[in-house]
């Protein structure tokens, strides 16, 4: 090891247990790394410094009092749509340039309770729409492995800011595969809950009946940890049922590949991917039935019609929730403005970018008069197939395996068509559909050097079958060699 | 200026978004080809199928009525555009009202 920076969380934390570094030590080991080369990757939107190590401080005045926690003075970076009093929350947008939250999102007073410091702001596709990062109003992340490539996106911030040890862990979100697609490209592990699992309140909202916070690490294990600080019923979320959550961590103890019932669905080894890609895969499926798991293909046919769905219903809720930015209360205000509807029509107009006013666009078609039945409540309707679909497969399998993206990370400026870039999301956005929860696993490297992860899927609450799935297939597939350039 | 499948200047007035000419000729073609490609959900037979109306099945959760202190009006006010001393300011709305 070189530095503190490459730790992960466990293994910062058992060290900061042992006294053998500090909190604040391991703060600016973080803050020293992205001074000397977030120049060059552009993970980090803005860093509160002297914030941090405030935080850091008092974290170690905690652990010195006895105190323990299993976040207690690890730093996390925030993807800039969740909400940390007193710093910015751009969205990475224009049209939130100089707003400062003034409250905690429940997945921040969750860290800060843990102990965690909230340890920079990542960049990300203006408001999660976008699956390279390149939407950004605010500026260019690339890919910690090979520079020329995107990060992925939407959380391009957070995976590039893990996967190039710029930071410990951070926060992604995840609407259609904004936190599993660019943990494969960025050789991290990335989960995404089931829907309900982890409160939204002071997250910026895209797509609500879809959108939800996860982690985006090092290993399953950090994963594990940091997903039971951020999970749980909410009273400011009332999309999150009372079930309760189990110490992931502790139920990964003894997770082993033998006798796991692993489903492969064919619709996701389709030809028209990269073959890479597929063979990453396939061999990650190959790994798990060496070690004992049951590996069989199954299908998921209604899997042809996801993208359709998802670019029906997340356009026409993200319009809905965008309406909120309207030069009001807070938020770029146009100096065109003339009488209301302007006020409205030129704010927003300035204020946001071009695939954020497209997807608002689709958005309002999708739901304008005449066409809300055929598309909307259509859409709604293959939603409910889709869903179903997974319910039967998740009686026959513990976990379903297929590929995270249809390939590694693509050239910066490569995708210019709207349609072609959406397609990135075409194996992630069936499990947000569904509800499920899902993770990416970095699995390998593509024979030009670009990382790439396995996906995994398993039922809805059932996070402990899927980290138990991930932790025994980060075993078997061994250690990876970690080519940060 | 319909000249496609799309009246994108009128989309654009209900999304209350001032477009210039040349974004709507440019979102014309792509939201075209982004409808034809969601089209393909039509060929899926829904038929008795309820729709999913929500990300799960919960429905009317409640808690109990109480008062409690909610965001200090400072706060709420910080991020403003433009304020007053205790409310947010805006253009003139109504007709013949005072600004």
């Amino acid at each position: 090891m070189n530095g503190l920076h490459e730790l992960g969380i466990v293994e910062a934390a058992e060290m900061l247990e042992r006294r053998e570094i500090s909190s604040v030590e391991l703060v600016r080991a973080v803050i020293d790394r992205v001074r000397a080369k977030d120049g060059e990757i552009g993970a980090y939107l803005t860093f509160d410094e002297e914030g941090a190590l405030a935080a850091a401080e008092y974290a170690d005045r905690r652990r010195a009092a006895g105190e323990k926690g299993p976040m207690l003075g690890i730093p996390v970076a925030i993807k800039d749509l969740i909400n940390v009093k007193g710093q910015p929350c751009t969205c990475a947008s224009k049209i939130l340039q100089g707003y400062v939250s003034p409250y905690d999102a429940t997945v921040t007073e969750r860290l800060k309770n843990a102990g965690a410091v909230c340890a920079g702001r990542v960049n990300m596709d203006e408001f999660a729409m976008g699956s390279s990062c390149e939407n950004s109003a605010l500026g260019v992340t690339r890919n910690p492995y090979d520079r020329s490539c995107v990060p992925g996106g939407s959380s391009g911030g957070s995976a590039a800011a893990v996967g190039g040890d710029l930071a410990i862990a951070a926060l992604g979100t995840d609407t259609g595969g904004s936190i599993r697609q660019p943990a494969s490209y960025c050789n991290c592990v990335g989960v995404k809950p089931s829907y309900g699992r982890v409160s939204r309140y002071g997250v910026t909202a895209f797509a609500s009946s879809l959108d939800q916070v996860g982690p985006m690490t090092k290993s399953v294990r950090d994963a594990a940890r940091l997903l039971k600080v951020l999970a749980g019923r909410d009273e400011h979320d009332g999309t999150t049922p009372p079930v309760d959550v189990p110490d992931y961590e502790a139920a990964l103890e003894g997770a082993s590949a033998k006798g796991l019932r692993v489903g492969l669905p064919k619709e996701y080894f389709a030809e028209g991917s990269d073959k890479e890609v597929l063979d990453i895969a396939r061999r990650a499926a190959d790994a798990l039935a060496s070690a004992g798991a049951e590996v069989s293909e199954t299908s998921l046919p209604s899997t042809e019609y996801a993208m359709g769905v998802y670019y029906i219903v997340a356009p026409a809720e993200a319009s809905a929730n965008l309406s909120r930015f309207d030069g009001v209360r807070y938020g770029h205000r146009s100096e065109r403005a003339e009488d209301v509807f302007t006020l409205y029509t030129r704010s927003r107009a300035e204020g946001f970018g071009p695939e954020v006013k497209r997807r608002i666009m689709m958005g309002t078609y999708v739901l304008s008069s005449g066409h809300y039945d055929a598309y909307y409540t259509r859409a709604q309707k293959v939603r409910t197939l889709i869903r179903r679909e997974f319910e039967g497969e998740f009686k026959k399998f513990d976990v379903l395996l297929a590929p995270v993206a249809p390939t590694p990370a693509f050239k910066l400026g490569s995708v210019l068509e709207p349609l072609q870039m959406h397609l990135a999301d075409v194996f992630t956005v069936p499990a947000s559909l569904a509800g499920v929860c899902a993770a990416s696993v970095p699995a390998g490297f593509s024979s030009s050097g670009l990382p790439v992860g396995v996906q995994l899927i398993a039922g809805a609450f059932d996070e402990t079958g899927l980290l138990r799935a991930a932790k025994a297939y980060e075993d078997v597939r061994g250690p990876l060699e970690r080519k940060i350039v | 200026m319909k000249t496609g499948k799309i009246d994108v200047a009128y989309v654009a007035e209900l999304a209350r978004l001032e477009l210039s000419p040349e974004e709507l000729a440019t979102f014309q073609p792509q939201m075209e080809s982004i409808v034809g490609f969601v089209e393909k959900i039509k060929e899926a037979d829904v038929e008795g199928v309820e729709p999913m109306m929500f990300g799960q099945d919960l429905v009317n959760v409640l808690r109990d009525d109480t008062v409690r202190p909610s965001m200090d009006r400072e706060a709420a006010l910080a991020n403003a555009p433009a304020r007053t001393e205790t409310e947010f300011k805006l253009p003139k709305i109504v007709e013949g009202a005072e600004s």
